[in-house]
């Protein structure tokens, strides 16, 4: 008995060792990628980058038209699947809680989140791009409302499972209509979730590329008309980090570390408004 | 609005009828907003086979065109109408592959620190850390790959693996040919460190539901951290680790523009993984914007149409054994 307790302890320090080491391997990762971001792209940053238009080779530019489409795009996905996000959330969590439905809807809604954003390109393509004849901004924006909805629908969800139902049954017992306890009583208590899923949704589309290469397309002029062909900063991050010409690549890195803080402190904002208030419960 | 039209009608005898009329509306209201939310769940619904149709009518020329032989045939050759996907599938697959051979582990491995190992006040920071490991878009990985982790392959990991592994007989012939940097196995590695934080944060979370009881009374009999973990921890939580790691696959099947950027993008099949490849979603993602209508578009509709099939499977299976562990946590 004795002689197997070194042996144990000896393969449990390996172990312990190896989580750690795969901590340090995780973090790494993180730090040489923010560190990348910082050393190429922080000396990129400066007025031109906010107020000129991205330029051919030889000419300086900025990336103002992207980050007017990246805004607009964004805006456009967020009218179609905030309402739509709740709406449904809602749906699942007070109308169909506990119906066959609601938990085929949910089943999906799941698969959805996690779907290839690619896959979802394709699918506006021939649904928002092939009818119209050509690629546009709106476009775009269907296609980014098609990611960001299920993770609305998922926060909001499970924000209202949280709601207690002493809550909603003392707001029925005043003689308060389904529809009002849950827009008057239910909302309330959870406007910090719903507000952390949109949070969530925007910081998503923001830094999503793949279904907008063949729905907005990108666009070297200046547009904020949803119907043309609108650029946007990860669609420009793609193009100019294969370009050949150094200034190009260095508003690329510009280009990937405003969508980097942007993406990453929208992600910690949302996280922050969340905890404050599981805190205060 | 009830509450004000109650004492109301209390006070006058003629309100009765605007005390209908109030409730008519609301139950107008009530049977409105039902209505509408249900109109918006079903929506998710129709999203899905909305996606799943249109795929498929797109796909459709290509099937037809190329039969069976559209699975088999690694030719893609746009000028002579030649569209085969399995170049893309196996790259598709080899890339997960290695993905999932180093992310599992080390997303495992964080898991088990963060629930275990990890002093209370570092718990919080590190798990937000790795959370945000998981929330830097695969943009980012993409540009950051190529111009900093390809070079590294080249140089130095490379070169390495072709002269040492490479020169076993048999597993050699994965490591064979120059080092180009770009390729499937740079891709793969790439992939692995963006499923990671999903793998780890899906581990922690079923972690977190192993009663303390059971790990408690483990520790209580001697068992050493190590022991709780592969004899407790694991087999009570086993269902949603499968799960989360098939979740992770999921991602890794269908991620494009990391990929896109480190794999070389050719259309070819080679048994080495240094050797340039491609995948279905990078295939999609370089040329569905210059295909000519017709064949081409119809193929790369049905490479997309093949990956959001598979993908579909390795989410529901997800899923449903996530779903099982949720119902055993209830009980």
């Amino acid at each position: 008995m004795a002689n197997l307790y070194p042996g144990r302890k000896r393969r449990n320090a390996i172990w312990i060792a190896l989580a750690w080491a795969a901590t340090a391997f995780g973090l790494g990762w993180l730090v040489l990628i923010l560190g990348a971001l910082l050393l190429k792209g922080f000396g990129g940053l400066s007025i031109d980058v906010f107020t000129k238009m991205t330029a051919p080779p030889g000419v300086a530019g900025g990336l103002l038209n992207s980050i007017v489409g990246s805004v607009i795009q964004t805006l456009l996905g967020l009218v179609i699947s905030a309402p739509l996000g709740i709406l449904a959330g809602t749906f699942l969590a007070e109308y169909g809680r506990y119906t066959r439905f609601a938990a085929i809807v949910r089943f999906i809604n799941d698969i959805l989140l996690s779907a290839p954003s690619i896959v979802v390109g394709l699918f506006v393509y021939e649904f928002c791009v092939v009818p119209f004849g050509h690629f546009s901004g709106l476009a775009g924006g269907v296609a980014l409302a098609v990611i960001s909805t299920p993770i609305i629908v998922r926060t909001t969800e499970d924000m209202l499972g949280l709601v207690p139902n002493t809550l909603r049954e003392a707001a029925s017992a005043l003689g308060m209509p389904r529809s009002l306890v849950i827009q008057r009583v239910a909302y309330r208590a959870v406007r910090a979730g719903l507000v952390t899923g949109i949070l969530l949704a925007i910081a998503r589309m923001t830094g999503e590329t793949a279904p907008l290469i063949f729905t907005a397309l990108g666009n070297s002029l200046f547009t904020a008309d949803p119907t043309q062909p609108m650029s946007s900063l990860p669609l420009i991050i793609y193009e100019f980090a294969r370009s050949p010409y150094p200034e190009q690549q260095k508003l690329a890195w510009t280009g990937a570390l405003i969508v980097t803080l942007t993406v990453l402190s929208l992600s910690i904002f949302a996280r922050v408004i969340s905890s404050s208030r599981s805190a205060s419960r | 609005m009830t509450a004000s039209a109650i004492p109301a009608t209390e006070t006058s005898g003629s309100l009765p009828s605007d005390r209908s009329a109030a409730l008519g509306r609301l139950k107008l209201r009530d049977a409105g907003f039902r209505f509408l939310t249900f109109g918006a769940a079903s929506l998710v619904l129709i999203l899905l086979l909305g996606v799943a149709i249109t795929l498929f009518i797109g796909a459709w020329p290509a099937f037809q065109h190329f039969g069976l032989d559209f699975f088999i045939s690694d030719s893609w050759s746009p000028p002579k109408e030649r569209f085969g996907a399995a170049a893309a599938i196996y790259g598709t697959i080899v890339t997960s592959i290695i993905a999932m051979l180093i992310g599992v582990p080390v997303g495992l491995g964080i898991a088990v620190f963060l629930t275990e190992l990890c002093p209370p006040v570092l718990r919080r920071p590190i798990g937000v850390a790795i959370e945000l490991l998981a929330g830097i878009p695969s943009i980012i990985y993409g540009i950051w790959g190529v111009y900093y982790f390809k070079p590294f392959m080249q140089a130095y990991a490379q070169p390495f693996l072709i002269g040492t592994l490479g020169a076993i007989p048999g597993v050699g012939a994965l490591f064979a040919g120059p080092p180009l940097g770009y390729g499937i196995l740079t891709a793969g590695l790439v992939l692995a460190v963006m499923i990671l934080p999903f793998v780890t944060a899906i581990s922690r979370d079923v972690f977190e539901t192993v009663p303390s009881v059971l790990k408690e009374a483990a520790y209580g009999v001697g068992a050493t951290t190590f022991e709780v973990v592969g004899n407790i921890v694991l087999p009570y939580t086993r269902v949603g680790v499968v799960g989360g790691v098939m979740l992770a696959l999921g991602r890794a099947l269908g991620e494009t523009m990391a990929v896109t950027f480190v794999i070389g993008n050719a259309t070819k099949i080679s048994t080495s993984i240094l050797s340039q490849g491609t995948t279905i979603s990078a295939m999609i993602a370089n040329q569905f914007a210059d295909a000519d209508p017709g064949l081409f578009t119809s193929s790369l509709l049905a490479l997309g149409f093949i990956l959001f099939i598979i993908t579909f499977i390795v989410l529901a299976l997800a899923r449903w054994m996530l779903s099982r562990l949720e119902v055993k946590a209830g009980r």
